[in-house]
Protein backbone atom coordinates (compact mmCIF):
# COMPACT_ATOMS: atom_id res chain seq x y z
CA UNK A 1 0.00 0.00 0.00
CA UNK A 2 1.14 3.13 -0.48
CA UNK A 3 2.35 6.12 1.74
CA UNK A 4 -0.50 8.70 2.24
CA UNK A 5 0.58 12.13 1.41
CA UNK A 6 -1.62 15.64 2.09
CA UNK A 7 -3.84 16.91 -0.47
CA UNK A 8 -5.62 20.45 -0.71
CA UNK A 9 -8.16 21.35 -2.96
CA UNK A 10 -9.32 25.04 -2.77
CA UNK A 11 -11.26 27.06 -4.96
CA UNK A 12 -11.80 30.68 -5.04
CA UNK A 13 -15.36 30.16 -2.98
CA UNK A 14 -14.95 27.11 -0.79
CA UNK A 15 -12.48 24.65 0.45
CA UNK A 16 -13.34 21.45 -1.81
CA UNK A 17 -11.35 18.75 -0.22
CA UNK A 18 -9.03 18.46 2.13
CA UNK A 19 -7.12 15.20 3.16
CA UNK A 20 -4.96 12.15 3.18
CA UNK A 21 -4.81 10.29 -0.20
CA UNK A 22 -2.87 7.48 -1.61
CA UNK A 23 -3.02 9.14 -5.43
CA UNK A 24 -4.11 11.88 -7.00
CA UNK A 25 -4.83 11.66 -10.78
CA UNK A 26 -5.39 14.78 -13.23
CA UNK A 27 -5.20 16.02 -16.31
CA UNK A 28 -2.29 18.78 -17.24
CA UNK A 29 -1.76 20.72 -20.45
CA UNK A 30 0.40 18.24 -21.14
CA UNK A 31 -1.42 14.84 -20.17
CA UNK A 32 -2.99 12.84 -17.94
CA UNK A 33 -0.79 12.73 -14.45
CA UNK A 34 -1.13 10.69 -11.09
CA UNK A 35 0.89 11.69 -8.49
CA UNK A 36 1.73 9.62 -5.70
CA UNK A 37 3.42 10.64 -2.23
CA UNK A 38 7.54 11.96 -2.71
CA UNK A 39 6.98 13.41 -6.25
CA UNK A 40 9.71 15.46 -7.29
CA UNK A 41 8.47 19.69 -6.98
CA UNK A 42 6.41 20.78 -10.17
CA UNK A 43 3.96 22.80 -10.79
CA UNK A 44 1.53 22.09 -13.82
CA UNK A 45 -1.08 24.03 -15.42
CA UNK A 46 -4.29 22.18 -15.60
CA UNK A 47 -6.52 21.30 -18.71
CA UNK A 48 -10.22 20.67 -18.29
CA UNK A 49 -10.52 16.62 -16.90
CA UNK A 50 -11.63 14.41 -14.56
CA UNK A 51 -9.79 14.44 -10.85
CA UNK A 52 -9.90 11.46 -9.25
CA UNK A 53 -8.88 11.21 -5.68
CA UNK A 54 -7.53 7.66 -4.68
CA UNK A 55 -8.38 7.73 -0.83
CA UNK A 56 -7.50 4.97 1.38
CA UNK A 57 -11.16 3.47 1.06
CA UNK A 58 -12.48 4.07 -2.67
CA UNK A 59 -11.65 6.88 -5.41
CA UNK A 60 -13.71 10.43 -5.59
CA UNK A 61 -14.36 11.78 -8.76
CA UNK A 62 -14.89 15.40 -9.46
CA UNK A 63 -14.65 17.93 -12.49
CA UNK A 64 -11.56 20.40 -12.51
CA UNK A 65 -11.60 22.74 -15.45
CA UNK A 66 -9.00 25.17 -14.58
CA UNK A 67 -5.85 26.47 -12.57
CA UNK A 68 -3.12 24.84 -11.22
CA UNK A 69 -1.23 22.28 -9.07
CA UNK A 70 1.47 22.94 -6.74
CA UNK A 71 3.06 18.97 -6.15
CA UNK A 72 5.43 19.37 -3.06
CA UNK A 73 6.98 15.65 -1.63
CA UNK A 74 4.82 15.75 0.98
CA UNK A 75 1.94 17.74 -0.03
CA UNK A 76 -0.02 18.76 -3.46
CA UNK A 77 -2.45 21.74 -3.73
CA UNK A 78 -5.27 22.29 -5.98
CA UNK A 79 -6.11 25.52 -7.24
CA UNK A 80 -8.51 25.22 -8.80
CA UNK A 81 -10.81 27.94 -10.56
CA UNK A 82 -13.42 25.61 -11.38
CA UNK A 83 -14.08 22.49 -9.61
CA UNK A 84 -17.38 20.50 -8.94
CA UNK A 85 -18.48 17.03 -7.13
CA UNK A 86 -20.61 14.75 -9.49
CA UNK A 87 -24.06 15.53 -7.65
CA UNK A 88 -23.31 19.70 -8.28
CA UNK A 89 -23.18 19.23 -12.20
CA UNK A 90 -26.57 19.03 -14.02
CA UNK A 91 -26.05 16.58 -16.96
CA UNK A 92 -28.77 17.82 -19.14
CA UNK A 93 -27.44 21.06 -19.33
CA UNK A 94 -24.19 19.46 -19.78
CA UNK A 95 -25.23 17.75 -22.33
CA UNK A 96 -26.97 20.70 -24.50
CA UNK A 97 -23.41 22.75 -23.97
CA UNK A 98 -21.80 19.98 -25.95
CA UNK A 99 -24.26 19.88 -28.26
CA UNK A 100 -24.08 23.28 -28.91
CA UNK A 101 -20.16 23.09 -28.59
CA UNK A 102 -19.68 20.78 -31.80
CA UNK A 103 -22.39 22.70 -33.76
CA UNK A 104 -20.27 26.03 -32.89
CA UNK A 105 -17.13 23.78 -34.07
CA UNK A 106 -18.50 22.35 -37.51
CA UNK A 107 -20.59 25.31 -38.36
CA UNK A 108 -17.23 26.82 -39.55
CA UNK A 109 -18.27 30.57 -39.80
CA UNK A 110 -15.80 33.26 -39.95
CA UNK A 111 -16.85 34.73 -36.52
CA UNK A 112 -16.74 31.36 -34.61
CA UNK A 113 -13.49 31.35 -31.45
CA UNK A 114 -12.30 28.08 -32.23
CA UNK A 115 -10.47 27.85 -29.38
CA UNK A 116 -12.77 28.92 -27.22
CA UNK A 117 -15.63 26.85 -28.37
CA UNK A 118 -13.12 23.74 -28.23
CA UNK A 119 -12.59 24.28 -24.36
CA UNK A 120 -16.60 24.59 -24.33
CA UNK A 121 -16.59 21.35 -25.71
CA UNK A 122 -14.16 20.15 -23.24
CA UNK A 123 -15.69 21.39 -20.22
CA UNK A 124 -18.93 19.45 -20.89
CA UNK A 125 -17.33 16.30 -21.80
CA UNK A 126 -15.04 16.39 -18.62
CA UNK A 127 -18.65 17.00 -16.74
CA UNK A 128 -20.61 14.42 -19.09
CA UNK A 129 -17.41 11.76 -17.92
CA UNK A 130 -17.91 12.53 -14.91
CA UNK A 131 -21.76 11.63 -13.84
CA UNK A 132 -21.49 9.18 -15.98
CA UNK B 1 -36.03 79.76 24.46
CA UNK B 2 -37.69 78.15 21.00
CA UNK B 3 -41.44 77.17 21.40
CA UNK B 4 -42.82 74.20 22.67
CA UNK B 5 -44.07 73.10 18.96
CA UNK B 6 -41.01 73.37 17.57
CA UNK B 7 -39.03 71.55 19.97
CA UNK B 8 -41.83 69.02 19.85
CA UNK B 9 -41.63 68.79 16.10
CA UNK B 10 -37.70 68.14 15.56
CA UNK B 11 -37.71 65.83 18.37
CA UNK B 12 -40.18 63.74 16.80
CA UNK B 13 -38.18 64.47 13.03
CA UNK B 14 -35.46 63.29 14.95
CA UNK B 15 -37.19 60.36 15.88
CA UNK B 16 -37.64 59.04 12.66
CA UNK B 17 -33.62 59.50 11.41
CA UNK B 18 -33.14 56.96 13.98
CA UNK B 19 -35.99 54.89 13.03
CA UNK B 20 -34.42 54.95 9.46
CA UNK B 21 -30.63 54.96 10.68
CA UNK B 22 -31.72 51.45 12.88
CA UNK B 23 -33.30 49.53 10.87
CA UNK B 24 -30.12 50.34 8.21
CA UNK B 25 -27.93 49.26 11.11
CA UNK B 26 -29.73 46.01 11.18
CA UNK B 27 -30.23 45.22 7.84
CA UNK B 28 -26.11 46.06 7.51
CA UNK B 29 -25.31 43.57 10.11
CA UNK B 30 -27.27 41.14 8.46
CA UNK B 31 -25.22 42.21 5.23
CA UNK B 32 -21.75 41.88 7.53
CA UNK B 33 -22.69 38.35 8.37
CA UNK B 34 -22.95 37.23 5.13
CA UNK B 35 -20.09 38.86 2.97
CA UNK B 36 -17.80 38.03 6.21
CA UNK B 37 -18.29 34.41 6.03
CA UNK B 38 -18.00 35.12 2.05
CA UNK B 39 -14.82 36.18 2.69
CA UNK B 40 -13.60 33.75 5.21
CA UNK B 41 -14.36 30.89 2.79
CA UNK B 42 -12.81 32.77 0.02
CA UNK B 43 -9.16 33.20 2.30
CA UNK B 44 -7.24 30.30 2.10
CA UNK B 45 -7.64 30.67 -2.18
CA UNK B 46 -6.64 33.93 -1.72
CA UNK B 47 -3.32 33.01 0.46
CA UNK B 48 -2.65 30.30 -1.10
CA UNK B 49 -2.25 31.75 -4.46
CA UNK B 50 0.03 34.32 -2.98
CA UNK B 51 1.98 32.23 -1.12
CA UNK B 52 2.41 29.56 -4.23
CA UNK B 53 3.77 32.86 -6.55
CA UNK B 54 5.93 34.13 -4.00
CA UNK B 55 7.45 30.91 -3.46
CA UNK B 56 7.75 30.20 -7.51
CA UNK B 57 8.98 33.67 -8.07
CA UNK B 58 11.61 33.18 -4.86
CA UNK B 59 12.56 29.73 -6.43
CA UNK B 60 13.46 30.84 -9.96
CA UNK B 61 14.95 34.29 -9.09
CA UNK B 62 16.58 35.14 -12.27
CA UNK B 63 14.00 34.55 -14.54
CA UNK B 64 12.69 37.55 -17.36
CA UNK B 65 9.30 37.84 -18.32
CA UNK B 66 7.15 40.82 -19.17
CA UNK B 67 4.80 40.83 -16.48
CA UNK B 68 7.80 40.63 -14.42
CA UNK B 69 9.00 43.87 -15.54
CA UNK B 70 7.58 47.05 -15.29
CA UNK B 71 6.81 48.70 -19.45
CA UNK B 72 8.52 51.58 -19.24
CA UNK B 73 6.01 53.84 -21.29
CA UNK B 74 1.86 54.26 -20.49
CA UNK B 75 0.23 55.10 -17.64
CA UNK B 76 -0.51 53.31 -14.34
CA UNK B 77 -3.26 51.90 -13.24
CA UNK B 78 -5.25 51.81 -10.22
CA UNK B 79 -8.14 49.22 -9.23
CA UNK B 80 -10.12 50.99 -6.79
CA UNK B 81 -13.19 48.79 -4.85
CA UNK B 82 -15.10 51.42 -3.16
CA UNK B 83 -19.46 51.11 -2.40
CA UNK B 84 -22.39 52.24 -4.66
CA UNK B 85 -24.01 53.73 -2.19
CA UNK B 86 -22.76 56.44 0.65
CA UNK B 87 -24.06 56.57 4.22
CA UNK B 88 -20.76 54.15 4.86
CA UNK B 89 -18.48 56.69 7.37
CA UNK B 90 -15.60 57.26 6.18
CA UNK B 91 -15.36 54.15 4.07
CA UNK B 92 -15.36 55.51 0.73
CA UNK B 93 -13.39 59.02 1.31
CA UNK B 94 -10.53 57.07 3.04
CA UNK B 95 -9.86 55.26 -0.88
CA UNK B 96 -9.79 58.32 -2.28
CA UNK B 97 -7.59 60.22 -0.01
CA UNK B 98 -5.56 56.92 -0.29
CA UNK B 99 -4.96 57.68 -3.67
CA UNK B 100 -4.12 61.07 -3.23
CA UNK B 101 -1.52 60.07 -0.69
CA UNK B 102 0.07 57.58 -2.56
CA UNK B 103 1.18 60.17 -5.24
CA UNK B 104 -0.86 59.12 -7.85
CA UNK B 105 -1.97 62.04 -10.22
CA UNK B 106 -4.56 62.53 -12.62
CA UNK B 107 -1.75 63.18 -15.54
CA UNK B 108 -0.16 59.26 -15.08
CA UNK B 109 -2.94 57.27 -13.47
CA UNK B 110 -6.13 55.84 -14.89
CA UNK B 111 -8.79 54.54 -12.41
CA UNK B 112 -10.15 51.26 -12.75
CA UNK B 113 -12.77 51.89 -10.99
CA UNK B 114 -15.79 49.25 -8.85
CA UNK B 115 -18.14 51.11 -6.72
CA UNK B 116 -19.81 54.17 -8.19
CA UNK B 117 -18.52 56.27 -4.55
CA UNK B 118 -14.85 56.04 -5.75
CA UNK B 119 -15.39 56.66 -9.22
CA UNK B 120 -17.28 59.64 -8.92
CA UNK B 121 -14.83 61.06 -6.46
CA UNK B 122 -11.97 60.63 -8.56
CA UNK B 123 -13.58 61.50 -11.48
CA UNK B 124 -14.31 65.09 -9.50
CA UNK B 125 -10.60 65.71 -9.21
CA UNK B 126 -9.94 65.03 -12.67
CA UNK B 127 -8.72 61.41 -13.35
CA UNK B 128 -9.70 59.31 -16.21
CA UNK B 129 -11.41 56.06 -15.70
CA UNK B 130 -11.59 54.20 -18.52
CA UNK B 131 -14.02 51.23 -17.36
CA UNK B 132 -16.60 51.21 -14.42
CA UNK B 133 -17.45 47.95 -13.05
CA UNK B 134 -19.87 49.22 -10.26
CA UNK B 135 -22.55 46.80 -10.56
CA UNK B 136 -20.07 44.26 -9.28
CA UNK B 137 -19.58 45.07 -5.90
CA UNK B 138 -23.03 44.31 -4.98
CA UNK B 139 -22.22 40.33 -5.14
CA UNK B 140 -18.69 39.66 -6.71
CA UNK B 141 -18.34 36.95 -8.45
CA UNK B 142 -14.95 35.21 -9.41
CA UNK B 143 -16.39 35.53 -12.86
CA UNK B 144 -16.07 39.38 -12.38
CA UNK B 145 -12.57 39.34 -10.97
CA UNK B 146 -11.42 37.73 -14.01
CA UNK B 147 -13.01 39.68 -16.95
CA UNK B 148 -11.60 42.59 -15.06
CA UNK B 149 -8.09 41.28 -14.90
CA UNK B 150 -8.49 40.21 -18.68
CA UNK B 151 -8.84 44.23 -19.42
CA UNK B 152 -5.68 44.54 -16.85
CA UNK B 153 -3.50 42.44 -18.55
CA UNK B 154 -4.87 43.38 -22.32
CA UNK B 155 -3.94 47.12 -21.40
CA UNK B 156 -0.73 45.91 -19.80
CA UNK B 157 0.37 44.16 -22.94
CA UNK B 158 -0.50 47.01 -25.45
CA UNK B 159 1.89 49.09 -23.02
CA UNK B 160 -1.34 51.60 -22.10
CA UNK B 161 -0.51 50.92 -18.61
CA UNK B 162 3.28 50.31 -17.01
CA UNK B 163 1.98 49.39 -13.51
CA UNK B 164 -1.10 48.21 -11.84
CA UNK B 165 -2.21 48.45 -8.00
CA UNK B 166 -5.28 47.63 -6.19
CA UNK B 167 -6.55 49.42 -3.62
CA UNK B 168 -9.25 48.27 -1.31
CA UNK B 169 -10.34 48.20 2.43
CA UNK B 170 -9.09 45.20 4.06
CA UNK B 171 -11.69 43.75 6.73
CA UNK B 172 -9.57 43.32 9.93
CA UNK B 173 -12.66 42.87 12.20
CA UNK B 174 -16.10 44.49 12.41
CA UNK B 175 -14.88 47.88 13.77
CA UNK B 176 -11.29 47.99 12.09
CA UNK B 177 -10.98 48.59 8.31
CA UNK B 178 -7.95 49.21 6.91
CA UNK B 179 -7.41 50.98 3.27
CA UNK B 180 -4.75 49.08 1.39
CA UNK B 181 -2.39 49.58 -1.52
CA UNK B 182 -1.15 46.75 -3.09
CA UNK B 183 0.93 46.02 -6.22
CA UNK B 184 -0.11 43.68 -8.66
CA UNK B 185 1.94 44.01 -11.82
CA UNK B 186 5.16 43.83 -12.05
CA UNK B 187 5.59 41.70 -9.37
CA UNK B 188 7.84 43.65 -6.87
CA UNK B 189 11.25 42.42 -6.82
CA UNK B 190 11.89 44.07 -3.33
CA UNK B 191 9.49 41.64 -1.91
CA UNK B 192 11.13 39.05 -3.04
CA UNK B 193 14.69 39.45 -2.15
CA UNK B 194 13.54 39.72 1.56
CA UNK B 195 12.67 35.78 1.85
CA UNK B 196 15.27 34.55 0.59
CA UNK B 197 16.70 32.04 2.78
CA UNK B 198 13.34 30.31 3.27
CA UNK B 199 13.61 29.56 0.07
CA UNK B 200 17.64 28.51 -0.19
CA UNK B 201 16.14 25.44 2.09
CA UNK B 202 13.27 23.81 -0.45
CA UNK B 203 14.63 22.18 -3.70
CA UNK B 204 13.86 23.73 -6.76
CA UNK B 205 10.49 23.94 -8.54
CA UNK B 206 10.14 22.37 -12.17
CA UNK B 207 7.56 23.23 -14.20
CA UNK B 208 4.92 21.83 -16.99
CA UNK B 209 4.92 22.57 -20.10
CA UNK B 210 7.94 25.30 -19.16
CA UNK B 211 8.42 28.27 -16.51
CA UNK B 212 7.28 31.11 -19.35
CA UNK B 213 3.95 29.24 -20.47
CA UNK B 214 3.30 28.31 -16.34
CA UNK B 215 4.11 31.83 -16.01
CA UNK B 216 1.89 33.02 -18.21
CA UNK B 217 -1.22 30.67 -17.27
CA UNK B 218 -0.56 31.64 -13.53
CA UNK B 219 0.04 35.12 -13.23
CA UNK B 220 -3.54 35.43 -14.74
CA UNK B 221 -5.07 33.39 -12.31
CA UNK B 222 -2.80 35.35 -9.49
CA UNK B 223 -4.31 38.32 -10.14
CA UNK B 224 -7.52 37.46 -10.44
CA UNK B 225 -7.48 36.07 -6.80
CA UNK B 226 -6.41 38.94 -5.37
CA UNK B 227 -8.84 40.93 -7.25
CA UNK B 228 -11.56 38.83 -6.09
CA UNK B 229 -10.46 37.93 -2.57
CA UNK B 230 -9.99 42.65 -2.21
CA UNK B 231 -13.49 42.49 -3.87
CA UNK B 232 -14.85 40.23 -0.49
CA UNK B 233 -13.13 41.86 1.80
CA UNK B 234 -14.24 45.05 0.58
CA UNK B 235 -17.52 43.81 0.56
CA UNK B 236 -17.33 43.04 4.13
CA UNK B 237 -15.40 46.14 4.96
CA UNK B 238 -18.15 48.43 3.22
CA UNK B 239 -21.22 46.72 5.18
CA UNK B 240 -18.60 46.73 8.65
CA UNK B 241 -18.24 50.55 7.47
CA UNK B 242 -21.46 51.30 7.50
CA UNK B 243 -22.99 49.22 10.27
CA UNK B 244 -20.62 51.48 12.63
CA UNK B 245 -21.55 54.45 10.57
CA UNK B 246 -25.10 53.30 11.22
CA UNK B 247 -24.25 52.64 15.10
CA UNK B 248 -22.94 56.38 15.84
CA UNK B 249 -25.91 57.53 13.83
CA UNK B 250 -28.37 56.15 15.82
CA UNK B 251 -26.58 57.00 19.38
CA UNK B 252 -26.55 60.27 18.18
CA UNK B 253 -29.94 60.78 17.47
CA UNK B 254 -30.73 58.83 21.16
CA UNK B 255 -28.70 61.86 23.05
CA UNK B 256 -30.21 64.40 20.63
CA UNK B 257 -33.75 62.97 21.33
CA UNK B 258 -32.81 62.85 25.40
CA UNK B 259 -31.60 66.74 25.16
CA UNK B 260 -34.59 67.60 23.19
CA UNK B 261 -36.85 65.87 25.83
CA UNK B 262 -35.24 67.61 28.94
CA UNK B 263 -35.88 70.89 26.77
CA UNK B 264 -39.53 70.02 26.03
CA UNK B 265 -40.54 69.33 29.17
CA UNK B 266 -38.68 72.48 30.82
CA UNK B 267 -40.85 74.30 28.23
CA UNK B 268 -43.87 72.60 29.34
CA UNK B 269 -43.57 73.19 32.74
CA UNK B 270 -42.19 76.95 31.93
CA UNK B 271 -45.71 77.29 30.13
CA UNK B 272 -47.85 75.57 32.69
CA UNK B 273 -45.75 78.14 35.38
CA UNK B 274 -46.23 81.23 33.52
CA UNK B 275 -50.21 80.47 32.99
CA UNK B 276 -50.58 79.66 36.78
CA UNK B 277 -49.25 83.19 37.41
CA UNK B 278 -50.87 84.60 35.02
CA UNK B 279 -53.90 83.29 36.10
CA UNK B 280 -53.17 84.14 40.03
CA UNK B 281 -52.40 87.52 38.91
CA UNK B 282 -55.57 87.83 37.45
CA UNK B 283 -57.88 86.79 40.33
CA UNK B 284 -55.60 88.83 42.59
CA UNK B 285 -56.57 91.77 40.04
CA UNK B 286 -60.31 91.37 41.03
CA UNK B 287 -60.22 91.16 44.32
Amino acid sequence: MADLFKLRVIAPDRNFYEGEVMMVEFTGTEGAMGIYKNHVPLTVILAPGILRIHEVNGVKRAALHAGFVEILPEQVTILAEVVEWPQEIDRKRAEEAKIRAERRLSGQSQETDTARAELALRRSLTRLGVTK
Amino acid sequence: MASMRDIKRRRESIQSTEQITKAMKLVSTVKLQKSRTKAETTKPYFNMMYETVRAMLEKSANMTHPYLTAGNSGKKAVVLITSNRGLAGGYNSNMIRLIAANGFTPEDTVIYAVGRKGKEGLLRKGFEVPKDYSEVINSPLYQDAAEITQDLLDAFQKGEICEIYLAYTSFKNTVVHIPKLLSLLPVKLEEREQSEQKAALTAPMNYEPNEESALNAIIPKYISSMVYGALMEAAASENGARMNAMDNATSNAEDMIAELSLQYNRARQGSITQELTEIIAGANAIE
